[in-house]
């Protein structure tokens, strides 16, 4: 056994102590209206811990310059960085290669861009797209666009009343007629976490492209692409302790060099004239303009740092929390929980009694829970589920026991309230 | 909890439980929708207007305690005033819950006065207002959706 893997699994035999990481996250220190600050919203965006910090300070303190184009020691300095943090994503991912590894500003961008290309190069009129009921808005709109522009079909396959996909029903979805499969990975409503292999399997076998929605997935569980073997995965920055206006496309390299690029500009051409351009090598055809070089930088800071931490403990230590709160929350008469699926990632999406979701957000605020009320940008969710809303506590890595304490105190506060 | 006191008084609480003038009301009254498409508040305000007075007015719909309480207590307090007096009501309102009132426009407000303590809550601002919005487009016979976000 070498030294690295001897620390590795003496470290991993050790319980997961989210105080020692509670530290690194500034933010986690404050107060609101006096009480200690209870995040849970980290479905919304995760909170940054000091490395991401530093080096968004360090960048903009010692290294700015623009990147591929200076031949001065700070702009190759900055480009380094830049180049460098898409290696660590790479390696994150585990994408065969760095050129699969494309920065747009999220996971919203991240899907426009593989729609409009696809709306572009392979739609056609009669072509179906398959979608299911569980999508954030960012995994349906850009794909009624296409159908609109394309003149393809959006199919939507179903969920059951444990807020899981119906696998039979998606099987039989599937037809010759289907350009696209694009799901979440993980529910940001429900934290449902979608069976992605098999559905990746299944597409595969009728050579149906897979696009994965992986915004909700990437902080709480570790993601192998080649595992995987999806063709395109879409995530942000800010839900993983990264900056917000960063994120990634990862696409097989087959399917981006497919694709037309999304948009025109500086740093996506080879040669422009007034006749032609040529597009630049992938990845940088999707790249076109200054990129969002610092994001990009502080974002391989986040991936350094949750690769420190483990992947893998982290899903461990989340899915106790998760069960520990379900447990917990069960407990609060009136409490009725939307979303039970067996394979389900640290999100609790609630209803309770009288109280709507609004007035379940105002009151956990005063006591200095931050909690998620509304539709979740999955207005079709809550209309399955017939609730005009829902409150939503989602979990890090970072969150407690003793959190969890908190909201469930708070929420009989609640109760009094709407009692 | 004092301010959370203030804003979910017993008058509040009691009008999102039993609504007044909660139901529809059949033609001539018109009908005007309002939606928070981010909160997802929704309602549809029923008015009958006669002779420039609101001679009816009802609403249905979902939403937060704020949101259905400040409709409910809408209709009862417009319900027979002019026109103008009940636009003249929503500028108070809308003063008073955007913490710009005077103390004279919190007198004039009557029982809408419950609604006050809003005015501590920027957040929640809008679930009291989206009724008035919808009372003002249904005046001005607008045949859009209002909104207050």
């Amino acid at each position: 056994m070498k030294t690295d893997e001897r620390e590795t699994v003496s470290r991993a035999a050790l319980p997961f102590d989210p105080e020692r990481y509670r530290r690194d996250f500034p933010v986690l220190a404050e107060t609101v209206y006096g009480k200690p600050l209870v995040y849970l919203d980290n479905a919304a965006t995760t909170q940054k811990p000091l490395p991401v910090i530093e080096a968004i300070s360090r960048f903009y303190s010692k290294e700015n310059a623009n990147i591929h184009r200076g031949v001065f020691c700070l702009s190759e300095k900055a480009t380094q960085a830049y180049e460098g943090a898409r290696l660590k994503i790479q390696r994150f991912l585990n994408a065969r290669a760095a050129r699969e590894i494309v920065f747009v500003r999220g996971t919203t961008e991240a899907i426009n861009l593989v729609a409009h290309g696809f709306t572009r190069s392979v739609l056609k009129a009669g072509d179906e797209i398959l979608i299911t009921h569980l999508e954030h808005h960012s995994n349906i709109v850009p794909w009624q666009m296409a159908a609109e522009n394309s003149g393809a079909v959006l199919r939507v396959a179903p969920i059951n009343e444990h807020g899981e996909l119906q696998m039979d029903a998606f099987r039989a979805l599937l037809n010759e007629k289907t350009r696209m499969v694009a799901l979440g990975h993980v529910s940001n409503a429900l934290g449902t976490i979608n069976p992605v292999r098999e559905v990746v399997r299944l597409a595969h076998a009728r050579g149906i492209p897979v696009l994965l929605d992986g915004a909700q997935a990437v902080s709480h569980m570790p993601v192998d692409m080649q595992a995987l073997d999806c063709d395109f995965y879409a995530f942000s920055g800010h839900k993983m302790f990264g900056p917000t206006g960063i994120g990634v496309l990862y696409g097989k390299e087959a399917w981006l060099e497919k694709l037309p690029p999304y948009q025109g500009g500086g740093d996506m051409i080879l040669n422009v004239t007034f006749e032609k351009t040529i597009y630049n090598e992938l990845p940088y055809k999707f790249e076109a303009g200054t990129p969002h070089i610092v994001g990009v930088i502080a974002l391989g800071a986040a991936v350094d740092y949750l690769t420190a931490a483990g992947l893998e403990r982290i899903q461990q230590y989340e899915s106790e929390l998760l069960a520990y709160a379900t447990h917990a929350l069960q407990q609060v008469e009136g409490l009725r929980m939307i979303g039970q699926a067996k394979e389900k990632a640290a999100v609790i999406s609630f209803v309770l009694g009288a109280a709507h979701a609004h007035d379940i957000g105002t009151i956990l605020d005063r006591e200095g829970i931050a909690i998620r009320a509304g539709h979740h940008c999955a207005m079709p969710v809550m209309d399955f589920f017939k609730v005009p809303a829902t409150a939503r506590a989602s979990f890090a890595f970072y969150n407690t026991r003793a959190e969890v304490d908190l909201l469930v105190k708070a929420l009989r506060k609640v109760q009094e309230v709407f009692r | 909890m004092s301010e959370l006191r203030e804003l979910y008084q017993e008058v509040i609480l009691d009008h999102n439980k039993s609504p007044r003038n909660f139901h529809a009301l059949p033609a001539p009254a018109s009908k005007s929708d309002g939606y928070n498409p981010l909160c997802g508040d929704r309602l549809s305000l029923y008015l009958l207007v006669e002779n420039g007075s609101v001679k009816d007015i009802a609403f249905e719909g979902s939403g937060c305690a704020i949101s259905k309480a400040s409709a409910s207590l809408m209709t009862a307090a417009v319900k027979g005033k002019s026109v103008r007096d009940a636009e003249a009501l929503f500028e108070k309102f809308h003063r008073v819950v955007s913490g710009k009132g005077s103390e004279e426009d919190l007198k004039a407000l009557g029982s809408l006065a419950a609604l006050a303590g809003v005015a501590e809550f920027p957040a929640r601002v809008k679930c009291a207002t989206l009724c008035w919005h919808t009372l003002h487009s249904g005046l001005e016979q607008k045949n859009t959706t209002a909104t207050s976000e």
